[in-house]
């Protein structure tokens, strides 16, 4: 699949940069932007820089060319000679329009690195664009800037991709500069959307993503279990951090904050001491004996099979789990909903004492009780075939060992569940 | 720019229970009366903790979709929200009385307007007289009718039986329907006896809940004998000891609860402009389908 067949008809040699019919609008935003410090282009970061000398007089500058006492209409034809450059800028200044963590997924989406490292990291005060372009002599020795963009351009002419969790995202570039995204999942990358169900507003991802394959609702909008067979073939940018944003609500705000060193995480200690209501009791299961049941929730709940996002809570901000946060491209600040529900299941029953019980099973009974478990956990159930009875978890294998190892009240081999209460005996 | 942002309970469970949510969102973006409107959930995502990270506004109308004051209004969710210096005499409330309290987020430095819930806005009385015209399909519905408010009790929340009344006697003023009664769900006067407390043949049933779940689809008509198995449906009206009643499911579903989101931002200090009248307008029950 590549991105410009999803746009229009037109076939654009992928190394041939796109020529663009800048919008009227550019040209109006580039006489204004000289009076606006904030949104004027600089050779740093848009390859070129306009400056007004009398209300009428532009001058247009790149690292190698200088155009002085430009009027209005030589202005808007030195526009024209860059138009690459100009639509960059107007773009990303007027259209995105957007220095938070909407702008940044949209530079990353175009793999527009160097305009992504200008938005500044919160932690150390805002770096913005203007303070970090005013030193003219580093500029001017660096052509490397329109060079950027130019391949930028290129590689957006075929379409540049991105994997957001279980989304494929396809940018493109329209003849007037501005972007268009199609959005699909991944397992579609390869279906001519002809053949999948086209959507273009980004409320219909909403219901995309309220039932798994098999039509049961999903609480946990980050599990693997997105279903397929849909594309938004025809985004603008505002459409796609939306369609983005209802598939997995607040990821992009989180990457964001990541990737300005600025992510706040809540461990698990100070979630769970945080919490009231029915869900207070949780506290008690952290008895000063170590974090092994966190491991287990971690190893439960947050492994990539179950959730993509990236876990980055620990058991407390000293104490590191063993097991592996998973790969995901935004990270988990903090065990959701789901882990503290859960959590309060555990806790209740995790508080009972261990008992000894007694039975007797075979070999291949002890394994298929494994098999079985092992069968529900990766949730493999609805996979076994009816007649393959080399499956422990086989329907007929487990007919067959409730048949003969059940007793009419359900207990296993007839042993009662609580010793003390128990009717059945053997 | 005014941002506005509505909280509601969510489900693990119900994949119904966050669709009014989401409504009312829609109808207040179409009526354009805020630069964004976003959505947040305890149950689901995005999660309260995270919501106004997703707001880019720096001025945020917080408005609860919850029936009652109590501890999701007064605990959880500014909690969650992380509000500065929240404390419930903020809203200086009986119970029934919350407006708004101005607070900074410490997570995202905006300044929200923590509003009251919807359910105890007088508003909410309208969007009761109006659930009893949708599931009538009549406008002027009232004449030779009774309605019930149904709500939990005061089990759980002595505010929710106050919110109940409220609206109860607020209906019954206006002097619509012949008969108006408040009924619990567990405590008397129970929704079980519908028909004990209405002369009028024609009852309509109205449930003081955001979403349709397990309480409003299987419990209420289950207990009015509207059906014996809730998965085999009812009708509306169904016959009950001589009665017709007509039972609407949960008042939260109905279109015009987006006012009364609108009304709470617009008396914390929102600039609504004309979209009250718009979205009471566009949600009202055609006139003449009867
Ligand atoms: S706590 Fe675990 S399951 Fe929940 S969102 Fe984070 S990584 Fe996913």
């Amino acid at each position: 699949m590549t991105g410009h067949a999803e746009t229009d008809g037109t076939t654009l040699d992928q190394n041939v940069v796109p020529s663009i019919d800048l919008p009227t609008a550019a040209v109006d935003a580039l006489a204004r932007s000289p009076d606006d410090d904030h949104r004027a282009p600089t050779i740093a970061v848009d390859g070129f820089r306009v400056t007004a000398t009398t209300a009428d007089a532009y001058t247009f500058e790149t690292a190698t060319e200088r155009h002085a006492d430009l009027s209005r209409a030589e202005l808007a034809d030195a526009a024209h000679d860059h138009d690459v450059l100009v639509a960059d800028w107007y773009v990303f200044e007027h259209v995105v329009d957007d220095e938070g963590s909407r702008g940044a997924f949209l530079r990353w989406l175009e793999g527009a690195t160097e305009r992504l490292e200008r938005l500044g990291r919160l932690d150390d005060g805002r770096t913005d664009a203007a303070d970090a372009s005013t030193s003219d002599a580093a500029e001017r020795s660096e052509p490397t800037t329109a060079t950027a963009i130019r391949d930028r351009f290129r590689s957006l002419a075929s379409g540049i991709e991105h994997d957001w969790g279980q989304l494929r995202i396809t940018a493109t570039i329209a003849d007037d500069g501005t972007r268009r995204y199609a959005i699909r999942h991944v397992d579609a990358a390869g279906i001519d959307r002809d053949h999948l169900e086209a959507h273009d507003d980004p409320r219909d991802a909403r219901s995309i993503a309220k039932h798994d394959p098999d039509g049961r609702y999903r609480p946990l909008k980050t599990a693997p279990t997105l279903p397929t067979g849909w594309v938004f073939p025809d985004l603008d940018a505002r459409e796609c951090y939306e369609t983005v944003e209802t598939f997995y609500p607040a990821t992009v705000a989180n990457w964001d904050r990541e990737r300005r060193g600025d992510l706040d995480v809540s461990h698990w200690h100070e979630t769970m001491a945080r919490q009231t209501g029915i869900y207070g009791l949780i506290e008690t299961w952290d008895r000063g004996e170590g974090h092994e049941h966190v491991e287990w929730v971690a190893e439960t709940c947050c492994a990539d099979s179950q959730c993509l996002k990236r876990r980055e809570w620990e058991y407390d901000a000293e104490t590191a789990l063993s097991v592996d946060g998973g790969d995901g491209a935004f990270p988990c600040r903090e065990p959701c909903s789901l882990v503290v529900s859960a959590a309060r299941r555990w806790t209740k029953l995790e508080s009972e004492a261990e008992r000894t019980y007694e039975f007797d099973l075979t070999p291949s009974e002890k394994e298929q009780l494994e098999a079985l478990i092992d069968a529900v956990a990766d949730g493999r159930v609805e996979e076994i075939r009816e007649a393959d009875l080399s499956e422990g978890a086989n329907r007929y294998r487990t007919r067959f060992l409730r048949a003969k190892r059940f007793d009419d009240d359900g207990a296993l081999r007839g042993v009662p569940t609580d010793p003390e209460e128990g009717t059945t005996d053997e | 720019m005014q941002s506005l942002v509505i909280v509601a309970h969510g489900s693990h469970l119900n994949p119904d229970s966050s669709t009014p949510t989401y409504d009312h969102a829609d109808t207040i973006r179409e009526a354009d009366a805020f630069g964004e409107v976003r959505t947040g959930f305890w149950k689901e995502e995005p999660h309260l903790r995270e919501v106004l990270r997703t707001v880019e506004g720096e001025e945020v109308y917080v408005v609860p979709l919850f029936i009652s004051e109590g501890y999701f209004t007064e605990q959880v969710i500014p909690r969650e929200l992380r509000l500065e210096g929240w404390d419930v005499d903020r809203w200086d409330s009986d119970g029934l009385s919350a407006d708004q309290a101005t607070l900074t987020a410490t997570d995202t430095g905006q300044t929200v307007h923590y509003c009251g819930p919807v359910g105890t806005h007088e508003a909410m009385t309208d969007v009761l007289i109006r659930r009893a015209e949708t599931v009538t399909d009549d406008p002027d519905v009232g004449d030779g009718f009774g309605l019930a408010v149904v709500g939990h009790g005061t089990e759980r929340n002595e505010n929710s039986a106050k919110a109940i009344e409220y609206h109860a006697d607020r209906i019954r003023e206006t002097d619509r329907f012949d008969e108006v009664t408040a009924l619990y769900m567990d405590e008397d006067p129970e929704v079980d006896d519908v028909t004990d407390h209405f002369t009028a043949t024609d009852v309509v049933v109205v449930p003081l809940f955001i979403a349709d779940g397990f309480h409003t689809q299987e419990d209420i008509p289950e207990d009015m004998d509207l059906t014996d198995d809730y998965r085999t449906g009812y009708d509306v009206p169904a016959t009950v000891d001589g009665h017709r009643i007509w039972y609407a499911g949960a008042v939260g579903t109905e279109p015009l609860l987006a006012d009364v989101v609108l009304e709470r931002a617009a008396d914390a200090g929102a600039d609504v402009g004309a979209a009250i009248e718009r979205v009471r307008r566009t949600t009202a029950v055609a006139a003449g389908n009867r």
